[in-house]
């Protein structure tokens, strides 16, 4: 169980990024994390990972608070992060170094078929397209078994097709072993895809603004009208949360509705 | 394989040779290609010499130079005068190479030690090194020690300022990582800093490694009884072009040699990198 407890954090700049942030994230969910620009979500999120440590408030993983990064915690970055100067099987055993080779090498092969990506172990990560290189961080991060992997706009660097691609391949290595995701993202679509729950965070300073459910069997299909559903209401929220007006938004809808019915 | 399929045979044929073709001339044509101009300009001077348009006393032809060489080789004089100019920079190289590596990772890696040492560091380097010959001769005397301190120095800013140059540039993104995986300090160090400063060093070594050589003729120009600079001078008072330039060439081949071989050295480390010259150029 991982749990946020009135998370806030002031940077000694003075800027206050987070205030008073509380959630309880059960093991297993997929929780996203959405909201405009500077409402603090990659902050909410290098606290979880132990990166930057919150001015108050604590996250604590099954009672014990995090202040620096964790063995059960993983984190995948906007960008892959490779190392160059590692073939990619040596960059999916970064975090393997306790184990024994033999050991080693098989879980760096096995993660690597399960991206898909069994024939690049020998490749330097120079020779990988941007989609291959995220999967090679995915394995990376997946392959010590954490309890929680935290997410950081992980495909927002990627066309549409790769991302919807990244998007399923994520949910399958996710039924493996069922850790807790935490997604950061500003794509309604992708939070509405992969998330149990979705946290709509509105800026200035970055405080929680509204939780939707979604609670459609995966997996979801994204032309039905549920899905739809569930990113306008996501949208909404969104546009409440940032004090848009949102008349003309649901004047522009109600006319598309119009049209249809 | 559709693709395949459309193209005519002639042009696929065409594909596959120019590939041999051009394999060999990246293996073997391209350094020769290097090598053609001083090839032209030697030959071209041992005609003029040897037409009679020119004595060649001042600039002697290449027969004559390799005839020097290979009296000099022949009496043992130039194993002698090599081997002295080779231990000197040697001896120079390592000790800036300790020096520069050890206060530039210090001042890289400490902020607190840059803000410190930094600033000394940079006033020093703005002295014309040559300006601390007459320092030396007087603190350390007129023989090896004062030369390799010399030439020490003169390595010692390149490889200082690479390697403070490379640490602080390492990017933080890369560093995460590693905090990520919880690394100690030490392995912090080991697995993702010396990487990420290795290409960075190579060329600081480089650099370093040719002012070696820069010093090494200043040091054996003060006073010398051997060595390669030594016959520079005494070519100079005994009016003899030939071993002046038979010097100069060893001087050379040395450099290129010594530069090549840091470069063959640091290869395997550096075959990651993505870098134009890494794949050959164009």
């Amino acid at each position: 169980m991982l749990a946020l407890k009135e998370v806030g954090k002031t940077y000694p700049n003075g800027v206050h990024a987070l205030e008073r942030f509380s959630a309880a994230i059960k093991p297993g969910e997929i929780v996203a994390i959405i909201g405009g620009s500077g409402c603090g979500k990659s902050t909410l999120l290098r606290a979880i990972a132990g990166l930057d440590r919150a001015t108050s408030g604590a996250v604590t993983l099954d009672n014990a608070t995090i202040t620096s990064p964790h063995a059960k915690i993983g984190i995948i970055f906007q960008e892959p992060r490779l190392l160059p100067w590692l073939s990619v099987a040596d960059n999916v055993g970064f975090g393997l170094s306790e184990l024994p080779a033999d050991v080693r090498r098989k879980r760096i092969a096995a993660a690597l078929a399960r991206v898909g990506l069994a024939d690049k172990a020998e490749a330097w990560p120079r020779e990988l397209s941007g989609g291959q290189a995220q999967r090679v961080a995915i394995a990376r991060a997946l392959v010590p078994q954490p309890e929680v992997l935290l997410l950081d706009e992980p495909f927002s660097a990627l066309d549409a097709f790769t991302r919807r691609d990244l998007q399923d391949h994520l949910l399958n290595l996710w039924a493996d072993t069922r850790p807790t995701l935490i997604l950061v993202t500003h794509d309604v679509d992708e939070a509405v895809t992969l998330a149990d729950r979705v946290l709509v965070m509105r800026p200035r300073p970055g405080r929680l603004f509204e939780e939707i459910t979604i609670n459609l069997a995966r997996p979801r299909d994204r032309k039905s009208e549920l899905f739809d559903n569930f990113k306008r209401r996501v949208l909404t929220a969104l546009d409440r949360s940032l004090d848009r007006s949102v008349r003309d938004l649901t004047a522009k809808s109600s006319a598309g509705e119009a049209m249809w019915w | 394989m559709a693709m395949t399929v459309d193209l005519p045979a002639l042009e696929q044929t065409d594909a596959a040779v120019p590939h041999v073709a051009s394999a060999r001339w990246s293996r073997y044509a391209r350094p020769a290609l290097g090598l053609a101009l001083p090839a032209a300009l030697a030959l071209g001077w041992e005609l003029v010499v040897f037409l009679g348009w020119s004595n060649g006393r001042l600039v002697p032809p290449p027969s004559r130079l390799f005839a020097t060489i290979a009296e000099l080789a022949k009496s043992g004089e130039l194993s002698r005068h090599i081997l002295a100019t080779v231990t000197r920079v040697g001896a120079g190289f390592v000790l800036g190479v300790i020096s520069g590596t050890i206060l530039g990772a210090i001042s890289g890696y400490w902020g607190l030690a840059r803000r410190l040492l930094d600033p000394t560091v940079q006033a020093l380097r703005a002295i014309p090194s040559l300006a601390w010959v007459p320092l030396f001769v007087l603190w350390l005397g007129i023989f090896e020690t004062s030369k390799i301190v010399l030439i020490a120095v003169g390595v010692f800013f390149p490889i200082y300022l690479g390697v403070m140059g490379a640490i602080l540039s390492v990017d933080r993104k890369i560093v995460e990582v590693g905090r990520v995986f919880r690394l100690s300090g030490a392995a912090m160090i080991r697995r993702i800093l010396l990487p990420a400063v290795l290409p960075a060093y190579v060329v600081a070594l480089r650099v370093g490694l040719g002012l070696g050589w820069m010093f090494v003729v200043a040091a054996e120009l003060i006073g010398a009884s051997e060595g390669l600079g030594y016959l520079l001078l005494d070519g100079q008072q005994l009016g003899k072009p030939a071993q002046i330039l038979a010097a100069i060439v060893i001087f050379a081949i040395l450099g290129k040699l010594t530069d090549w071989l840091i470069e063959v050295a640091a290869s395997p480390l550096l075959r990651w990198q993505d870098a134009f010259g890494a794949r050959g150029g164009y």
